[in-house]
């Protein structure tokens, strides 16, 4: 009936959706600082039920993680998430019209609902998608007729009696294949897939056009937007992110490089060039700067599991909207404005360009995504607080609890707080995911993948 | 990464010559740190082309900040020989004071609004350069750009080789343009060619004029410093503390 807020949480305004406290719980990849390119994580993503989490990095592998069953009738904490399977599932590829190398890294990962006992996920670089099925094996057959064990073929003469074979017990192995491989759709790289609400289509973005794919055929799909312009030198604006709507099959949304976002229906036309909604936020005059349009690219785009809102992220800024409403998002927040004033050395070293993603907690109450110095912040909506918390190996011990953190903008840095100078821009975060249904995160750094869970009692 | 800012005097407010001579400081100062922007804009978009292959979003954001940063000089009228000599004379990590490059275009200079950047008006300043250098492009092939004789040649040429970008950028030759955001169909072509614009389509060496954008490439002749008079030099001590 009362809501529980400890002392220390009204004292240091912990926010993140009723006062949780977020500790630490496992961190995966290498240790050592020099980070290996391939190893470099490019996505994250939970499946529907969260029980399984899958990255993806830049030497093209898939690796899953399954959370454990077992600890959840202790309660002591969830599940740990261990390796489930690892798959090699894009390679580099030589394109040889241009003379330029297709890189083998996973841009994105989208899990298919489950719907019999192996998991489906599409994944994809820039050029091809591909539908892979994760399967478990833990049986095998045994007592052939005409094969030894080891599968050698048995001489016919000295079969003398039949057998059925029987499945016995093996060791879990679990098996990704590539079911389906969507090629030669896409001129431009691929940036956005998104699973439509019929489970049955699926459209991939990339910096010009959108595609419409049957999951089930893989020789054909359906240009669906294109802005391409007919004079190439008239190009300004280019497609960011596009996602459908978690609940209307017929609708989806694709952001820009200028800081729009466009709702279209399929209904309307094939050709979804002209958007039903138009949702954009007029420039405010007092902040314009060279880097105006820069900071305003939206980087991701993401509906809320209702469908209700949308949250989009540019490089400063979380915007929610009201689908409802398309002329300014209802909610606004800064992620780091403390950068403002240091845009022409962010320019300068390419930050600005960085691509961050967010994402919703499982009611929408809470957003999140990531900043630089291994930072991400958490922003509530009901108590309109915010956090900022940090991905370290220094706060190893499980059940840590995750101590916030403060930028000290200008003037006199208090203590604890780290002066925007000596913020680290080779950190970044731009991976996070929430599990779809409990308080536990993933939070991808250069080339480790960080859980964390809400402190259970 | 981040050096001090550059100290700013309210021009509106100061009345002796003193406070003039900072006001137009602070206007020079303005400038100079814009041509470092656009420099460092036009080495972005050659070092594109060195990548796997250009990130179409990043090209055609640069492109559209160098598209606003000529505007803008083109309104001020402030195409002069101010520019290759900041090209010269700035290294890039000279640009990173940023307060001035980061707050409104035009409560530097005094209150002349940027225009409005939708597609409709990018066009129009291009494309009334355009007829003029299209002429004149094939014509200078060797004389660079940077080999200053006096203030209005300096412009002209200046003017003249930054249309050569534009001309990639925008218009005439589509070829060129397609090159810097590729199509599948085209074939790939090296970054000079696509910068200077000039041939059309085939390769050709490089263009002097870009070389003398280039920051790491060493400075044309010294004389280029001596054409500009006591202020710059002030200004100059200033940028450089």
């Amino acid at each position: 009936m009362f809501p529980k807020l400890s002392l220390r949480s009204m004292f240091h305004g912990a926010g993140g959706g009723n006062d949780i406290q977020w500790c630490f719980s496992q961190v995966k990849g290498a240790v050592d600082d020099d980070v290996a390119e391939a190893d470099i994580i490019s996505t994250v993503e939970f499946n529907h039920s969260g029980e399984l989490l899958a990255t993806g990095d830049k030497g093209g592998r898939v690796v899953i993680f399954q959370q454990e069953q077992e600890n959840k009738i202790q309660s002591h904490s969830r599940g740990e998430y261990n390796v489930y399977s690892t798959f090699q599932s894009h390679e580099p590829e030589f394109d040889y019209l241009k003379s330029l190398e297709i890189e083998e890294k996973i841009n994105k990962i989208r899990w298919l609902p489950q719907k019999n006992a192996a998991q489906f996920l599409l994944s994809t670089n820039d050029k091809t998608i591909k539908l892979w099925k994760i399967s478990e094996r833990d049986k095998r057959p045994e007592g052939y007729n005409l094969k030894e064990e080891d599968g050698r073929y048995r001489d016919p003469t000295t079969v003398t009696t039949l057998r059925v074979p029987v499945f016995r017990p093996m060791d879990l192995m679990v098996e990704a294949s590539p079911r389906r491989i969507f090629a030669n759709a896409h001129t431009y790289h691929i940036n956005s897939i998104s699973i439509n609400s019929d489970y049955e289509t699926y459209l991939s973005a990339d910096d010009l056009r959108i595609n419409l794919w049957h999951l089930e055929i893989t020789d054909r799909s359906f240009n669906i937007v294109d802005i391409k312009p007919a004079n190439m030198e008239e190009l300004t604006e280019v497609i960011t992110a596009a996602e459908f709507h978690p609940n209307s099959c017929n609708t989806f949304v694709y952001s820009s490089s200028k800081g729009t976002i466009r709702l279209c229906d399929m209904r309307a036309s094939a050709l979804c060039d002209r958007h039903s909604k138009l949702f954009e936020e007029p420039e405010d005059p007092s902040n314009r700067s060279f880097f105006s349009e820069i900071i305003s690219s939206i980087s991701d785009v993401k509906f809320s599991h209702s469908g209700r809102y949308m949250m989009t992220r540019d490089y400063l800024s979380v915007k929610i909207w009201d689908l409802n409403m398309e002329n300014r998002p209802v909610e606004t927040y800064q992620v780091h404005e403390y950068l403002r004033s240091k845009l022409c050395s962010l320019y300068e070293n390419d930050c600005i360009f960085d691509k961050f993603e967010c994402c919703w907690n499982g009611s929408d109450s809470v957003v999140m995504t990531g900043s630089y110095n291994n930072f991400f912040r958490m922003f509530d909506r009901n108590t309109k607080r915010d956090i900022t918390l940090e991905a370290s190996r220094e706060n190893n011990k499980p059940r840590t609890v995750l101590k916030p953190r403060k930028v000290c903008a200008s003037g006199k840095r208090k203590k604890d707080e780290i002066s925007v100078d000596s913020l680290d821009f080779n950190k970044k975060i731009l991976h996070t995911a929430w599990h779809p249904k409990e308080n536990i995160i993933a939070v991808a750094t250069t080339n480790n993948l960080y859980i964390f869970q809400d402190k259970v009692n | 990464m981040f050096a001090r800012g550059l100290k700013r005097k309210c021009v509106g407010h100061e009345e002796d010559v003193e406070g003039a001579l900072a006001g137009l400081k602070t206007v020079s100062s303005y400038s100079l740190q814009r041509q470092s922007l656009l420099d460092m804009s036009l080495v972005k978009l050659q070092l594109c082309h060195m990548l796997v292959e250009p990130n179409l979003c990043r090209s055609v954001l640069i492109a559209n900040t160098v598209r606003q940063i000529q505007e803008e000089m083109t309104q001020d009228g402030t195409w002069r020989a101010v520019a290759p000599q900041a090209a010269e004379r700035a290294p890039l990590d000279r640009l990173v004071s940023t307060e001035i490059l980061c707050r409104a275009a035009w409560g530097q200079e005094g209150a002349h609004p940027a225009p409005g950047l939708g597609d409709g008006h990018t066009q129009g300043p291009v494309s009334d350069l355009c007829p003029v250098t299209s002429a004149q492009a094939p014509r200078h092939p060797q004389s660079s750009a940077w080999e200053m004789d006096g203030p209005r040649e300096n412009r002209g040429s200046f003017h003249k080789s930054l249309d050569q970008i534009f001309e990639t950028l925008e218009t005439k030759n589509p070829s060129c343009m397609e090159e810097l955001f590729s199509d599948v169909d085209s074939p790939y072509y090296d970054l000079d060619t696509v910068l200077t614009g000039m041939m059309g389509g085939a390769r050709s060496g490089p263009c002097e004029g870009l070389e003398g954008l280039a920051p790491a490439t060493p400075a044309p002749s010294s004389s280029c410093k001596s054409d500009l008079g006591e202020l710059d030099h002030v200004v100059e001590i200033l940028v450089e503390t």
